[in-house]
């Protein structure tokens, strides 16, 4: 029976409903899928003089790059500053505080999968539960402690942004003190997305690590490796894929991060792309096309993991459903 | 074993630092949240009279707080259903053996790649109603072009619609997340137990009613606990795309907190909504994952 | 084996450094003396764009002219009528980071910086004869005074586009009637009658702080504030009524727009009324728009709401002595004469010089005019800018006017308003 050889093509489509009408809601949810996008992007290519509220759904006359510029650099008669720097400190916020908790939640996987002792599920458990917890019931208190660290780093810090002894060094010195934890610095914002990411990344190592078979440890305990020389030789090599995961998981979540920029971070020199982005959308001065222009910058970098890595991407969404 | 305890030792050490973090930024922070709602904290310094529930009594009788609380639920429950009515159709229709799947599947999953920032920064221009002198704008400009004019409203700056504009953004940018996450659990059906129910002749409909969605049961639970942590926390999309809005009919707990805390100073009153908010979030979370966990012992 | 090497003495370095950084920094920090200011200031505002932004770096450009050792470090938070800002000071001061001086409005304001915890009282450095009693008045808090003030802003303005009322064939409103028959004649002719943000919450108790003034006059007024004039008083029913009409006036989507987003109906000809404070002005100059005229906002002829810009020094500021010298700059007249015209703010101090604000042509009218009423006015207080009462009642005056202009429901509003001066502990 033909039905019964079914292997490729799983479920065939033969019944009531036409494909039509599949296609046709399909297409409809691309449209409203496609809508906002479109406006954003023909938003962005048009110039102010073309940003005419009665023709706002048309395709631009002309392709303008000049609302990029001034989302980026700004306008100084406009009064506003531009996304650039911000961009930047996003990126100085997002790589090292990525890397950390991707290694810290390797380790943290490695064991709660390899190394369970009595109570280690129950204190994963707990830590799961971080992973869900909204904010604003630690906020305030994380605001006080990270005053009370930056009573002892803000010395360091003047000192080292203050410093001009290697000559030339002075944009140098200047982000090596913005990477030292305080209230306010990109130190701090690292040091809050690293603690508030072990969940995640060690609840994703952990389910990856889960299904790697416990031959390959005692494997690599008779050739004499210890318990980091396991980690190292035998675990580690084969982490990419969780790597990978982790990584983008934790780039997109903090680099869409709003709550905690806003709460850490207040000089506008230090704030991250998405605080920048509401100031600037949030001021009425600023046109339409420069705001929807600032709002395609700074999803480049998220827009571009989407795009080219969209395979791990959705598999650190599947992570976050805690289905493994 | 000799090894087997020592190896013990370092895996507690190796994971100590998470953990103390975890205990005193989660559990510590939390507990002195807890504190902090119980004390007479209403100016910058800090005050420890105990005020037993006065905080949260003055909170129940604030006209604004209980309007933020209705229009969470209001978010909630529209959000969640809309995006899991959607996420599902989606994943049906995607998983009809079409032209294009993979087209189709990003397309759907784009929004995932923005932040509520940007979506609410864009949403506010889309839903933006114009008025009188402007004219429509928008999606109400599109209504009128198509001869749909009667369907132009005030969106999210009209009191009545209020919170339900922002759930159409929020709807837009996770609806392909619950897709996918269906999609998954669907092709992770065993071939042969649908295959088995159509020899015997089962329309395809009831395919999908008696074998399928009862199978994906728990990928809707999870999609329940994801939408709704966000939902109850929800903060950037409001902040970015409405504001508290006329009359707070956009406002949020979230927002109200930040606003009560960290612009007023009432921080005993901010605690008391954070902690508001943490058992909302609680109580939808912890049996879940008190199950999920008892579910790992099980296997 | 060399590349290693070569690590340890950048190390070194980067040690060596550090450590003489910090060991220059010291004497910086060593307690104010009369000597001359140098190393950093920082001065907290949340003045950050247009003519705001302008006003302050003319009084910072003084202020360098002065002390040129001096570096300036202009720290703005923007965003929300200055509440982003309010936010971000508050956990400095609380985290014994502060700043060497920021703004905060004249008045009760002060009172949620717990000024006897956190601030330096000021008492020796506010000349008391070049300020209006007035002023002084509302600067007073806990017998001291915690701030310099710089400027003036007017409150009770009515805007409107010549052009407009002359099509429409009106005069500038003089009284509640006036005005709401001056309404019904612009709806008439098409345009929008006034144009209103109510975006970030404040804008509509702005309004209504001029209506309520308008039907109880100034000492009853004050009196709500004080827990003399009753809340269930009849006119302040009249006032929220009125305010409801105006309401049913106004353009349809001032819920999605700021205050300035709403008066660009205004500049382009489409509005014709809008009640703001004076920083209007500023904001009509910076978009190259003359065709302006004021009044006071009906039935508010003869009082002058007010509220005042200052600056504060908190207690541990890293930089007393420059920030003491800033503060002197900011009460200096060279220091007010340079900023205000900018800002589009009259002097606090009397004695500022007419030809300074010659100097932007833009504002000067307004502001000319406005001075003299400064000196003739009967001065009362803003409650929405910080000058009648402590922060947190505002905050809830806000809110409640905020519910009352979506739920137009008279009675419960008034019985809100009564509730909270109950909860301020100034009524019984």
């Amino acid at each position: 029976m033909s039905a019964l050889t079914v292997t490729h093509s799983r479920r065939q489509f033969k019944f009531r409903w036409s494909r039509f009408f599949i296609y046709l809601v399909l297409i409809i949810s691309v449209v409203f899928f496609l809508v906002p996008i479109y406006l954003l992007l023909i938003t962005s290519f048009k110039s102010y003089q073309e940003v005419n509220m009665a023709n706002m759904w048309n395709f631009p006359l002309k392709l303008s790059l000049e609302s990029f510029k001034y989302a980026w650099f700004g306008s100084e008669t406009g009064g506003y500053r531009g996304l650039s720097g911000n961009f930047v400190n996003s990126l100085i916020l997002v790589i090292p505080a990525s890397l950390t908790s991707a290694i810290v939640g390797s380790l943290n996987g490695y064991v709660f999968s390899k190394w369970k002792f009595k109570g280690s599920d129950a204190i994963f458990s707990l830590m799961l539960f971080g992973m869900f917890i909204p904010y604003q019931s630690i906020l305030i208190p994380l605001v006080q402690v990270l005053q009370w660290i930056s009573t002892f780093t803000n010395p360091i810090i003047h000192a080292i942004q203050g410093s001009t002894v290697i000559s030339g060094s002075h944009t140098f010195m200047y982000w090596l003190g913005e990477l030292i934890p305080g209230y306010g610095t990109i130190g701090g914002l690292i040091m809050v997305h690293v603690i508030y990411g072990l969940p995640i990344a060690t609840l994703t190592f952990r389910n990856y690590y889960a299904g790697i078979s416990r031959e390959l440890i005692e494997a690599g305990m008779i050739d004499g490796d210890g318990f980091l020389g396991l980690y190292r030789h035998i675990l580690f090599p084969i982490s990419m894929p969780g790597f990978v995961v982790v990584l983008i998981w934790q780039f997109t979540s903090i680099w869409n991060d709003f709550l905690f920029g806003i709460i850490v971070t207040s000089d506008p020199n230090v704030q991250p792309i998405t605080v920048a982005l509401n100031n600037l959308a949030g001021s009425y001065i600023v046109e339409w096309n420069v705001q929807m222009a600032g709002a395609l910058l700074s999803s480049l970098p998220t827009l571009l993991v989407y795009i080219f890595l969209s395979q791990y991407f959705i598999r650190g969404l599947m992570a976050g459903s805690l289905k493994g | 074993m000799h090894l087997n305890q020592k190896y013990r030792l370092y895996s507690i050490l190796l994971i100590a630092p998470s953990v103390l973090a975890i205990l005193v930024f989660v559990y510590g922070f939390i507990a002195f949240t807890g504190v902090a709602s119980f004390i007479n904290w209403t100016k910058m310094k800090i005050d420890f009279t105990f005020v037993g529930f006065n905080n949260y009594i003055r909170l129940f009788q604030t006209e604004r707080f209980l309007i933020d609380l209705r229009n969470t639920l209001t978010f909630t429950v529209l959000f969640l259903l809309i995006t899991i009515v959607i996420g599902l159709l989606l994943a049906i229709l995607v998983d009809q053996n079409i032209k294009g799947e993979s087209l189709f599947r990003n397309i759907f999953l784009f929004p995932m790649a923005f932040s509520f920032i940007v979506t609410g920064v864009v949403w506010r221009w889309l839903l933006a109603p114009g008025n009188e002198i402007t004219g429509a704008l928008g999606v109400n400009l599109i209504f009128e072009k198509i001869g749909l004019g009667f369907l132009a409203n005030g969106w999210y700056t009209d009191p009545r619609i209020g919170i339900r504009a922002v759930v159409i953004a929020a709807v837009w940018q996770y609806a392909g997340y619950i897709m996918a996450l269906y999609l998954a659990g669907i092709r992770g059906i065993p071939v042969e137990i649908v295959e088995a129910a159509r020899v015997d002749g089962a329309s395809e409909i009831n395919v999908y009613r008696h074998i399928i969605l009862p199978l994906v049961r728990p990928i809707t639970l999870s999609a329940v606990i994801i939408l709704g942590h966000i939902s109850l926390k929800i903060f950037d999309l409001v902040v970015s795309m409405t504001g508290p809005g006329t009359g707070f009919s956009t406002d949020v707990p979230a927002f109200f907190m930040y606003d009560t805390t960290f612009r007023g100073n009432r921080f005993a009153e901010g605690s008391a909504i954070a902690i508001i908010l943490l058992l909302l979030v609680a109580i939808l979370v912890v049996p879940y994952l008190i199950n999920s966990s008892k579910v790992e012992v099980e296997r | 084996m060399v590349k290693k090497h070569w690590y340890i003495v950048v190390a070194l370095m980067v040690v060596a450094s550090i450590l003489m950084a910090a060991c220059q920094a010291t004497p910086t920090a060593a307690p104010a003396t009369s000597e001359k200011p140098s190393g950093k200031l920082e001065i907290f505002s949340w003045w950050t764009a247009g003519g705001e932004a302008e006003g302050l770096n003319a009084i910072m450009a003084v202020y360098k002219g002065l002390y040129p050792d001096v570096e300036i470090v202009n720290a703005t938070v923007a965003g929300g009528a200055g509440t982003n800002a309010k936010a971000v000071l508050a956990t400095r001061l609380q985290g014994g980071n502060p700043p060497d001086s920021f703004q905060v409005h004249a008045g009760l304001e002060v009172e949620k910086y717990s000024p006897s915890q956190y601030l330096v009282p000021l008492d020796d450095m506010l000349d008391p004869a070049v300020y209006p009693a007035d002023l002084l008045a509302m600067l007073k808090y806990e017998d001291h005074y915690w701030s310099i003030p710089v400027n003036i802003h007017r409150s009770n303005v009515l805007w409107y586009n010549k052009t407009v009322l002359k099509d429409a064939g009106i005069e500038a409103p003089q009284t509640m009637d006036e005005f709401m028959a001056a309404l019904e004649t612009l709806k008439g002719k098409g345009y929008i009658p006034i144009t209103m943000g109510t975006k970030e919450g404040w804008e509509g108790a702005h309004v209504f702080e001029g209506f309520l003034l308008s039907f109880l006059g100034p000492d009853d007024y004050i009196g709500l504030w004080k827990g003399t004039t009753a809340w269930s008083d009849p006119r302040v029913t009249s006032a929220l009524e009125a305010f409801k009409k105006m309401m049913t006036y106004v353009n349809t989507d001032n819920a999605a727009l700021t205050w300035d987003g709403a008066a660009q109906y205004l500049t382009t000809n489409k509005a014709a009324f809008l009640i703001m404070g004076d920083w209007a002005a500023g904001w009509f100059a910076s978009q190259n728009f003359t065709d302006f005229g004021w009044a006071a906002t009906p039935g508010t002829g003869g009082q002058f709401v007010a509220l005042s810009d200052s600056f504060a020094l908190p207690k541990g500021a890293p930089n007393e002595t420059a920030a003491k010298a800033w503060l002197q700059v900011a009460g200096s007249k060279a220091g007010q004469e340079a900023f205000n015209p900018k800002k589009g703010s009259i002097c606090a101090r009397t004695d500022c010089d007419d030809a300074a604000f010659q100097a932007v042509p833009a504002t000067y009218d307004y502001l000319h005019a406005t001075a003299a009423e400064w000196k003739t006015d009967r001065i009362v207080p803003s409650i929405v800018h910080g000058a009648a009462t402590i922060e947190s009642w505002a905050t809830a005056f806000k809110d409640t006017i905020s519910l009352f202009v979506s739920s137009g429901d008279v009675a419960k509003t008034q019985t809100s308003l009564g509730q909270l001066c109950v909860d301020a502990g100034v009524c019984k």
